[in-house]
């Protein structure tokens, strides 16, 4: 059933710019994402997702720049987008005196072919709590019923702001899974997350986000992927090693440093006899070498790397 | 905000058939949308006590109380004026502070900004709240009609008809002012306005006595202030089989209209 045979994109947006008051929110932002995709925007505190998230939405209007949810300007022609989407707002939204399947219900009332609120509450884990009020149900069940209610309408799109902030481990995994079975059900999600697993096991493109600025795009892959060329060998142990002594026994054109306290950082061709440098270099200090991976940075360090490591207030 | 600690252990490792999410967006009929927001506007009021309180039981206390005590020269039988301005005060309690204490707290709550990014329309999600508004004020009239009547209130029956406009119109006009206050100002602002205003409208808005019965400027004044339009206009209906003046369906039109108005420019989402 497919209602749009229109070929346009989930999402394009173009110099997206938008501030208040004195404060630049987002600056000329580009975002692309296909339909059945996942796209991650990954960003600290403060970083402009909400207000990107909300200006798709059509909550916001964007002081210049140009929007487009699955071809619609959402601006404009909001009532012809909301029937097509699904929203899952930061912090929830529900009457504070409704019941969490009173909510669902009514939510569902709006889609001509919803999903059965009931089966949803179950998947969930809401059954227990379908009669609590809004307002009594714990951070993390109402996280999950504004997620209900984000899919309950079966839209072509969803937005999750934030989706697994405030749930436990067992409730993370559980929207993980909807999340990959929505996108196997052609289902396109723009999902925002200061998680970096979050974004590297459901995304399939990843833009890291800061000060409302895009500093990096792509996959996972190419995100941590090295970046000058040369492959480089990472790992931990204790502080302050004599640094010295491993470049003598590495080829020339390695180079040894420690970024940051007891965290080592080899540049070079690495081969398996550097490995094997390294770790035999490790045995005459008599410490052990943690975590030791080879070409590949976490997207935590390229995060961090991108959006500096000082503390956002 | 507490961490989760719900169990969810019972759809750990879920999986799901093929197809369960594949999309089928679609509006449903404006009408069952309508239908659902409605009830459900209605049942959260119904079921909220301190809007119980607000609506039902305050009303009743003051129309035993005014029908029984004899504060004010009031012509016997005392009920017969007292329905008629307990009955405005019922729709200034659930269509102005009502409604702003409810709207209020529905903003912060996140909820208003939760309907508009679903397929309902905007006019459904202001006809709901004033449907609902109404099916309350309709409960109200009959409650108290009911207990007026076993209190020996003896309304003209030539004016129960011309008193259905004049209840809707009331509700309109004070909704309007209560999406005013509670759209606009934070929550706990607006528990505290609405409240006030609701004491001051009672006291010197012609509800507790009728306007001629206030000293002086705040009599004259009492006319041009929807409660005490309501009220007389009520009155003339309710009690005298009468139409209504000009002036108090004029004051009760143009206070609608500009807190309406208003409201339209300054009410937001959170």
């Amino acid at each position: 059933m497919s209602p749009d045979a229109d070929d346009s994109p989930a999402l394009d947006v173009r110099g997206l710019n938008k501030r208040f008051g004195d404060t630049v929110a987002v600056a000329n932002l580009d975002l692309r994402m296909e339909r059945g995709h996942v796209l991650a925007l990954l960003g600290p505190n403060g970083a402009g997702k909400t207000t990107t998230v909300e200006t798709c939405e059509g909550f916001l209007r964007p002081d210049s720049g140009e929007v487009r949810v699955l071809g619609v300007d959402p601006v404009t022609h909001g009532e012809r987008l909301r029937p097509r989407i699904g929203v899952m707002p930061q912090g929830g939204g529900a009457y504070p005196g409704a019941r969490a399947a009173e909510m669902l219900e009514l939510i569902a009332s709006c889609s001509a072919h919803p999903l059965d609120p009931a089966w949803l509450l179950d998947t969930l884990g809401l059954t227990a709590a379908g009669r609590t009020p809004y307002k009594r149900l714990s951070g993390g069940q109402q996280q999950r019923l504004s997620l209900a209610c984000a899919l309950v309408g079966r839209p072509e799109l969803v937005f999750l702001d934030e989706p697994t902030a405030g749930m436990d481990p067992q409730a993370r995994r559980l929207v993980w899974e909807l999340i990959a079975a929505l996108r196997a059900d052609g289902v396109s999600v723009l999902l925002t997350t200061h998680l970096m697993d979050e974004a590297e096991t459901l995304a399939d493109r990843v833009v890291i986000v800061d000060h409302g600025r895009a500093v990096a795009e792509g996959t996972a892959a190419e995100l941590t992927a090295p970046h000058d060329g040369r492959q480089e060998l990472r790992f931990r142990s204790q502080p302050a090693l004599d640094l010295d002594l491993l470049l003598t026994a590495l080829p020339e054109d390695c180079t040894a440093s420690e970024i940051r306290a007891g965290e080592y950082v080899i540049h070079g061709e690495i081969d398996p006899q550097t490995v094997s440098t390294v770790t035999a270099w490790c045995a005459r200090q008599d410490v052990l070498a943690h975590e030791l991976r080879v070409d590949r940075r976490s997207l935590e360090d390229v995060f961090l790397d991108l959006t500096g490591r000082e503390l956002r207030s | 905000m507490s961490t989760d600690s719900t169990d969810v252990t019972g759809t750990r490792g879920h999986t799901f058939p093929g197809g369960t999410f594949r999309p089928a967006p679609g509006r449903a009929h404006p009408l069952r949308m309508l239908a659902a927001h409605t009830v459900l506007e209605a049942k959260l009021t119904l079921r909220h006590g301190e809007q119980v309180l607000l609506n039902l039981i305050i009303p009743l206390a003051l129309l035993i109380g005014l029908s029984t005590l004899h504060i004010g020269a009031v012509t016997e039988p005392r009920v017969d004026s007292v329905v008629p301005r307990v009955l405005a005060l019922a729709v200034m309690s659930t269509a102005f502070t009502g409604q702003a204490i409810a709207l209020g707290f529905d903003r912060r709550y996140g909820v208003i900004k939760r309907l508009s990014a679903t397929a309902l329309p905007r006019w459904v999600l202001i006809g709901g709240r004033v449907l609902a508004t109404l099916v309350v004020v309709a409960l109200q009239v009959v409650v108290l009609g009911i207990t007026g009547l076993l209190m020996g209130w003896s309304p003209a029956v030539e004016g129960l008809l011309a008193a259905v406009p004049l209840f809707v119109l009331g509700t309109l006009a004070f909704g309007a002012a209560g999406v005013l206050v509670g759209g606009t100002l934070r929550a706990e602002i607006v528990l505290a306005v609405a409240n006030a205003v609701w004491f001051v409208l009672l006291l010197a808005g012609g509800l507790a006595l009728p306007p001629q019965d206030l000293p002086g400027a705040v009599g004259a004044l009492a006319h041009f202030l929807p409660s005490g339009a309501l009220a007389e206009s009520l009155d003339a209906t309710l009690a005298h089989g009468a139409l209504p003046g000009l002036r108090p369906v004029l004051v009760l039109v143009a206070w609608g209209a500009v807190t309406g108005l208003v409201a339209g420019r300054t009410t937001r989402l959170t």
